[in-house]
């Protein structure tokens, strides 16, 4: 089988997987012998015409498995071509790409062949060729082959800069069912003895200048969302536990894509759920930067995302105890709850103001967009000249632009009321109750 | 302290020039109304004022510079000189005069209309650069990396160490069509060549594999039900797409090809895939 055939093959197989992150890892290639360097920012070479960034050359050693996990386009019981690469290969079409500037290095993960242990031990053989023969010094990221011996895992640790533990899905009982293979412990184990390992090598590294560095960019998980019937508050929830407890630099989700019918499944056919992905990140770009936690964003009694608004606008609507904010007293952590305004925005406002009380129009010269911030902030004591308060038109401005046009189209803004009471919100705040779940999905999605 | 004059100053184009500008403006306690480099010929009512380069007095400068105002500012007047607004040299002038006046705190006066300005323009080009990291597309011949690019800013100097640190022990070039400038890096030395003109040769046929291998990565990565190729623009600007291998190179060669095969007729090369941003 030649070189094009194999890299369709193994390429097609490994593009479920979302991350392709190269960020997280500085290292500069000095005088050094070899080739490569990894910038901390993390650079995406290419964007695929679904949007997703290419990092990385992603791509399974072998799409051959043993398991048969329902989930997954590479189970043992699905008919698809199969291949292989040997170690030989995969660092020879990295270091080529790398070179042309097509990449930023290697993301490596395979299906399971002869038995975990042998998986392991071939990966790390192509890893260490990068490493060792070519002196490869760009970025690796390396999933973990679940059951395999933990020292392998030490020495693919050491050798890639990210390692990733797959938790696949949500819960223990959507494991039961769809991966019979695998199960909660079975994941969580080496994603714990990664997490310790990373934690000890913190300290060897300042003990020792020489000590070789275990995952420098830590590591990170996937998730299916919706092929499962978890809720977004456990999936949440369980993101914030391993952003916690297992020190994890990145949770991805993604929306299942059907993979042939399965009677477990969602049918083939079955659009992917973007919108709830999307939420999704939303909520954990919350949680990691803007200081919010899980029960904040959704709780026991709302478990699913207001598909209108995002979570941030969403808890903005349910505090108004908490505006208007003033802009130049407020302090950064209210500022980067107010709706529209992102993390470089707070920067900037609270760096601006040191100088010179801020008024309206330097708020947008700094590039703070008010589209949304205008009804929960207050410039020198003032709203913004001419803002217009009425429930439809908060709405309007709060919602996405495609959500908007969906609605208009279906002609959804006289049937949703956003509001307990039917007078016009004229003193803001004085806000509302859940938007009707229910109805708002019937209006952006026909049947769904 | 500076009042307004109706004049335009004219310096040779360069860097220390530029300084002298801004010395002569001190000198003279005024604002002129424009700034004017290198051979542009300006058409005008106001007086022009030739302004010599003159070593010493650029070197007065940006020795004050970092001193009394910050080695930030220093940097990003420096960066703010790559760039390719027409009036960056007045605002750059415009910005030192109020940074000798206000010190370091220039730096955080975001709202003021000459710091937004300057910034902005530092943004536009740090940004490019950025993109010219991830974009640029470099190609083998005979283990000489070569590469081209468009760029609006003169990015070169941004870009030099991070290309010169990551392909370490390769020779390389980056050409830059726009403003004819070049990064030589050869025997592990670097230089930017100023003034003159390059084209890729042919590709190799292993070189010509490995574009096809990497399209055809390209193609495969992509996941059909996520199809959305507005996110993939705004992430990646149709600007840059020309010198990308993934769409370029041998895709208008194989329209060209199929076009010429569908019909007899006089052969129109199709219009490229590159509509200007």
């Amino acid at each position: 089988m030649d070189m094009f055939e194999k890299l369709k093959i193994l390429g097609e197989s490994a593009k479920y997987d979302s991350s392709c992150t190269s960020s997280g890892v500085d290292r500069k290639g000095g005088n050094s012998d070899g080739i490569g360097s990894a910038a901390s920012c993390g650079l995406c070479h290419s964007f695929a015409a679904d949007g997703r960034c290419i990092s990385l050359l992603k791509i399974l050693m072998t799409n051959y498995c043993l398991y048969d996990c329902k989930y997954c386009i590479n189970r043992r019981s699905n008919d698809v071509p199969r291949a292989r690469f040997s170690p030989d290969e995969i660092a020879d079409l990295t270091i080529n790409f790398y070179r042309r500037n097509y990449i930023e290095g290697l993301f490596l993960s395979s299906g399971i062949i002869q038995s975990p242990d042998y998986t392991c031990e071939q990966m790390i053989e192509a890893l260490s060729i990068l490493r060792n023969k070519y002196k490869f010094y760009g970025y690796i990221h390396a999933k973990t082959i679940p059951g395999a011996d933990p020292e392998l895992i030490n020495r693919l640790g050491t050798l890639a800069d990210r390692i990733s533990v797959n938790i696949e899905l949500p819960s223990q009982k959507s494991l039961n069912t769809l991966a019979p293979d695998k199960s909660k412990s079975s994941i969580l184990l080496p994603m714990g003895h990664i997490t310790n390992k990373i934690k000890e090598n913190s300290y060897e590294i300042v003990k020792y200048k020489a000590a070789p560095k275990f995952a420098p960019a830590g590591q990170s998980t996937q998730m299916i969302i919706g092929a499962t019937p978890d809720t977004d508050f456990q999936i949440l929830r369980l993101s914030e536990a391993m952003y916690g407890k297992y020190r994890l630099k990145r949770v991805f989700y993604s929306a299942y894509i059907p993979v042939g019918d399965q009677k477990l499944l969602p049918p083939a056919g079955t659009k992917p759920p973007l919108l709830r992905e999307h939420r999704l990140y939303q909520a954990d770009w919350l949680l990691r930067f803007y200081g919010f936690k899980a029960e904040e964003i959704l709780d026991e009694q709302h478990q699913e995302f207001n598909p209108l608004l995002d979570p941030k606008c969403n808890w903005a609507l349910h505090h108004p105890e908490c505006f208007p904010v003033e802009i130049n007293k407020a302090p950064y952590e209210m500022l980067l709850r107010v709706p529209g305004i992102g993390v470089k925005s707070a920067q900037k406002i609270v760096t601006a103001r040191r100088q010179a009380k801020l008024d309206y129009a330097d708020l947008r010269k700094l590039g703070v967009v008010l589209k949304r911030a205008n009804y929960f902030i207050l410039c020198l004591g003032k709203r913004a000249e001419g803002l217009i308060v009425t429930e439809t038109g908060i709405m309007r401005q709060l919602m996405s632009a495609s959500t908007v046009k969906d609605l208009e189209q279906k002609g959804g803004f006289e049937q949703l009321s956003f509001f307990e009471s039917e007078k016009p919100a004229s003193i803001l705040p004085a806000l509302p109750s859940l938007p009707t779940v229910e109805d708002a999905v019937k209006c952006l999605t026909g049947e769904m | 302290m500076f009042n307004g004059r109706d004049v335009v100053y004219c310096y040779d184009g360069s860097f220390d020039g530029l300084l002298c500008c801004v010395f002569e403006s001190f000198v003279r306690r005024e604002t002129p109304l424009g700034v004017v480099g290198g051979a542009q010929e300006q058409l005008t009512l106001s007086d022009t004022l030739y302004i010599p380069t003159v070593p010493e007095r650029a070197a007065r400068v940006a020795a004050a510079v970092p001193k009394k105002i910050s080695p930030h500012v220093w940097e990003l007047i420096r960066i703010a000189f790559l760039t390719f607004g027409e009036d960056k040299d007045l605002i750059i002038l415009k910005y030192l005069q109020k940074g000798f006046k206000a010190g370091e705190a220039i730096e955080n006066m975001l709202a003021d209309d000459t710091v937004n300005a300057l910034n902005k323009a530092v943004l536009h080009c740090t940004n490019e650069a950025h993109r010219m990291k991830q974009f640029i597309r470099f190609s083998d011949f005979d283990g000489y990396l070569a590469a081209v690019i468009e760029p609006k800013n003169k990015v070169i100097p941004l870009i030099a160490d991070h290309f010169t640190d990551r392909y370490r022990n390769e020779n390389f070039l980056i050409y830059d069509e726009t403003h004819r400038m070049a990064l030589v890096y050869q025997s592990h030395m670097a230089e930017i060549v100023y003034d003159i003109s390059f084209e890729l040769p042919a590709a190799s046929a292993e070189e010509e594999r490995y574009r096809e291998l990497w399209k055809s990565f390209y193609d495969t990565i992509s996941i059909k039900e996520r199809y959305n190729p507005r996110c993939r623009m705004t992430m990646m600007p149709k600007r840059y797409w020309g010198h990308m291998t993934e769409f370029s190179m041998n895709e208008f060669a194989e329209n060209d090809k199929k076009s010429a095969a569908e019909s007899l007729d006089v052969k129109q090369p199709l219009p490229p895939d590159v509509t200007p941003e």
